[in-house]
């Protein structure tokens, strides 16, 4: 037995080869955050350019090329497979397991998407340029009148659904099977919750991406006309075909988001999560919801009345399991004994600006308002106020909070304040003046605009550098930690955090719970 | 030190002529304070029920939040309570906010069925989305129908930066929409190329233009004025220089512009009829250039988002090969079939200017006669 309780192999082979939980975690958060800082060089590009009114930078063909990889670098690029590696490293060690149940598979999905990037960026350098058709690219933009290089971006797609898909299974199976004696479902912590629900979504809807571009491929290379009305086609089949995907893949990034905060907030409070297990139901309500919504985003495509009642009544709905989540997380915090470490500080931050853009969100989904609001920036700030100051300030706060156990170092705690209110001013400075530019009339998705809205865009530019320079400061502090930081021999690190991760020792060792933990002590979150 | 002040001077200079910023929708009012539209001042008033909902239920989610983060801190000394799950509370917290969702849900379906009351109109205009500009047929019940593009009128010097812009930049059209005050008016919304999105806020109309479907959309306006929009569903490189302009006027002017409108149509018919000498092609031909070509050929032709037409051997070779770029467009490409878009006299004149300008000495002299023999093959 003990001679199998080595470390890992040494050199470039332990990250090739590698079947292990941490390291694939690690390998996906990295590459995460290298595809942030990648996604965030083409938003300052965008931000540049709308500085000022007048085009000063580039074109507007180059303006539309950023605009979509900007789009789908984030989401396919850094948050969804950030919040995988978040999966990756905790899940085995939150319900007891010694690994993920297909640790071949799961180094798998990690290796495929660096090429399936590698193949998107370079579209860049092709005749015609890279997709200019947004992240959405709506059918004929992305077929007919596409530049070449779309086939290599439907590839890339379809690499970036086979790798979510594997990755999907790995989560389903090593919840359902590995969990420790004891660790029944309603004791799992939430950050499992929210995951397992997400990959259950994240099957159902790959998929359906997977079906969309493989419709335009053969639009645009065998002769059918599924989206082209010339031949018969339907250009708005696209779009709920998209948006069927679309919507559920907003709840994919947001879910374990939640999950996140669900573990931050008590262990800062000093006290249990209020209400487990409506929070646990709210999350499958939440999902479900995600599936009978999508025309939403289609308000204006001339659907029929009755279609329009049923997805704006719908769309209502969703704000009542996510009430329960927010009043979850505040009466949470109520009579705790709060202290405010970086995590905290994110997570508040995090609370504060995801119900702002729950209220946006509420308003969006005012069918006859809508007609006001829809493709405007103040969707644009809408969907930053989730998609930032939701999931990857819940991201930047789970990293926050278990660096100290992954590395067994300490991260510079004034620092992380620092970051904390730099990106939280800068975010504000960034995206609060976008809901005004929008109702005032600015569309989203223009290199160049009208001068009543010179003022806001250029605050807006100001505070996304201000935004974007905060990300370095993070990594610096990262990378500060993991080689100097201050050692935690402590396992809890925090004295409020509860969980099976907090009784390993810190660093977790390269294997962990090889023999099953008991459970007795271990109270229901 | 000077050079560096003019610059400086220059870089403010938008934000000089702009003091007032608007934060908020259109209200459906106009400055006099005359309702734009009804429905456009229903909608305001929706935006804003559920906009102080939202602020009603954040000062207490925050409030709550607030004092949680003042009192209850551990440097205060306090000891946390361990309370967690309250049925009570927790039916509460999803009941209420439901019924409040219903009280939102009631005005927001009414408003919702008068926007989709396109019934009893006085007027159907055919609304049309290209690359990059909008087609506006007037449908006439005797089959007289009036058509005419609407391009950007803002130059490109305003837009690269060589010259002051304007009061109205990237709002502006050469020819904008007009219609009657207090008309009921139906739009049929298409497109002919990608989707387009065609939206004027001030009077609260937004439809999308999607090929192969027409939507319907309507309005009446009630006050007389200017009113501008823009494209609103990303259509390619020049989504974002695609205005829309309307201009609202009492009947009697609306007539007089229609009858013009007649007029002109038939001049232009006369005008094929003949021969028109070379600097008058020349004239008109750099005018449709400069609305049709420009964007995408460059001021000089020298190319940009299409082919260099300066020393072009498709601009200086055989007249057929160029008028079939011209008429049908090119496959595959943005180059869109213009044989539909622009009249016979427009088609020759632009490419009489195409064959003699930016230095391509052709001296070929094309007149609309050409143009129809070559139509018809």
């Amino acid at each position: 037995m003990g001679d199998h309780h080595h470390g890992p192999a040494k050199g470039l082979s332990r990250w090739l080869y590698t079947t292990n939980h941490k390291d694939i975690g690690t390998m996906y958060l990295w590459f995460s955050f290298a595809m942030f800082l990648l996604g965030g060089a083409f938003a300052m590009v965008i931000r540049a350019e709308l500085f000022q009114p007048g085009m000063q930078l580039v074109e507007p063909g180059f303006f539309n090329q950023m605009t979509t990889l900007h789009g789908l670098v984030m989401v396919f690029g850094a948050i969804m497979p950030s919040f995988v590696g978040l999966a990756n490293w905790l899940i085995p060690m939150m319900i007891g397991a010694p690994d993920m149940a297909l640790p071949r598979m799961n180094n798998w999905s990690f290796w495929i998407l660096p090429p399936a990037f590698l193949m998107l960026a370079s579209t860049l350098l092709m005749e015609g340029g890279a997709p200019a058709f947004g992240w959405t690219f709506y059918a004929p933009l992305s077929t007919t009148y596409a530049p070449p290089s779309v086939t290599f971006f439907i590839f890339a797609i379809h690499i970036l659904g086979v790798s979510s898909i594997m990755g999907s299974i790995n989560i389903i199976a090593t919840v359902m099977n590995m969990r420790a004696p004891g660790m029944t479902y309603m004791k799992m912590p939430l950050f499992v919750w929210t995951w397992l629900i997400t990959a259950f979504l994240l099957v159902a809807v790959m998929p359906v991406l997977a079906g969309a571009v493989t419709m335009m491929l053969m639009d645009i290379h065998f002769g059918t006309s599924f989206f082209s009305a010339a031949g018969g086609g339907d250009p708005v089949l696209f779009q709920h075909i998209f948006w069927f995907f679309g919507h559920p893949e907003v709840y994919i990034i947001i879910l374990p988001a939640f999950g996140v905060i669900s573990q931050i907030i008590p262990a800062f409070s000093r006290k249990p999560l209020f209400g487990y297990a409506s929070m646990v139901y709210a999350t499958a309500g939440i999902a479900f919801l995600s599936f009978i919504v999508w025309a939403h985003h289609m308000y204006t495509v001339g659907m029929p009345v009755a279609g329009e009642l049923f997805f704006m009544y719908a769309t209502m709905l969703i704000a009542v399991p996510t009430g329960v989540k927010v009043f979850n997380w505040v009466t949470t915090m109520w009579r705790g004994a709060m202290t405010f470490e970086t995590p905290m500080l994110f997570s508040i931050g995090f609370l504060v600006l995801f119900t702002i853009g729950g209220f946006t969100g509420l308003m969006l989904s005012i069918a006859p308002a809508d007609f006001q609001y829809h493709d405007t920036y103040f969707v644009v700030a809408h969907f930053h106020y989730v998609m930032v100051a939701g999931a990857v300030f819940s991201m930047t706060a789970a990293v926050y909070f278990w660096l100290p156990k992954w590395t067994g170092r300490m991260y510079n705690e004034t620092m992380g304040k620092v970051h904390f209110w730099v990106s939280f001013i800068g975010f504000n400075v960034t995206f609060f003046p976008q809901h005004f530019v929008g109702l005032a009339g600015m569309p989203r998705r223009i290199p160049d605009y009208a001068l009543q809205f010179a003022d806001f865009n250029m605050m807006s530019s100001i505070g996304a550098f201000i935004y974007g320079m905060s990300q370095l400061l993070f990594l610096y502090n990262v990378i500060a930690a993991i080689v100097s930081g201050e050692k935690v021999s402590d396992e809890k690190v925090w004295d409020g955090a509860e969980g099976l991760e907090w009784t390993l020792p810190s660093p977790a060792p390269y294997h962990t719970f090889e023999t099953p933990p008991k459970l007795e002590e271990q109270p229901a979150y | 030190m000077l050079n560096a002040r003019a610059l400086a001077a220059t870089a403010l200079l938008p934000l000089a002529v702009n003091a007032q910023n608007q934060i908020n929708m259109s209200t459906g009012i106009s400055e006099a304070g005359a309702v734009i539209t009804d429905l456009g001042a229903e909608i305001y008033g929706l935006h804003m029920l559920i906009f102080w909902i939202c602020v009603a239920i954040g000062i207490g989610v925050f409030g709550v939040m607030l004092y949680s983060i003042y009192a209850h801190r551990k440097s205060k000394g306090v000891e946390p309570s361990q309370f967690h799950e309250h049925t009570g509370v927790e039916i509460a917290w999803t009941v209420v906010p439901f019924f409040i969702l219903v009280l939102m849900a009631v005005p927001a379906t009414s408003t919702l069925l008068e926007v989709y009351d396109n019934d009893d109109a006085e007027m159907s205009i055919l609304v049309t989305g290209y690359q990059w500009k909008w087609k506006y047929e007037y449908l006439d019940a005797d089959g007289e129908n009036i058509a005419f593009f609407s391009n950007l009128a803002t130059s490109q010097e305003q837009i690269y930066n060589t010259d002051t812009k304007g009061e109205n930049y990237l709002l502006e059209v050469d020819e904008p929409l007009v219609i009657p005050v207090d008309t009921k008016v139906r739009f049929l919304i298409t497109a002919n190329d990608v989707i387009h999105s065609w939206w004027v806020p001030e009077i609260a109309v937004k439809r999308d233009a999607i090929p192969g479907f027409i939507n319907e959309a309507w309005t009446r306006v009630l006050a007389e004025g200017v009113y501008r929009g823009q494209c609103t569903e990303l259509c390619g490189a020049y989504h974002g220089f695609m205005p829309v302009e309307v201009h609202v006027v009492g009947q009697g002017e609306f007539n007089d512009w229609m009858a013009a409108k007649r007029g002109a149509a038939a001049t232009d018919a006369a005008l094929a009829a003949t021969e028109l000498p070379v600097d008058e092609l020349m004239a008109r031909g750099e005018d449709v250039y400069n609305a049709s070509c420009l964007a995408c050929h460059g001021a000089n032709g020298e190319g940009g988002l299409g082919n260099a037409i300066a020393g072009s051997t498709i601009a200086m070779g055989g007249l057929d090969p160029h008028l079939n770029v011209i008429v049908n467009g090119v496959a595959g490409t943005a180059m869109q079939a213009f044989g539909a878009q622009l009249s016979d006299i427009d088609v020759a004149a632009v490419t009489t200017f195409q064959r003699n300008a930016f230095g391509n000495n052709t001296g070929d002299v094309v007149q609309a006669s050409d143009v129809v023999s070559y139509k018809e093959g």
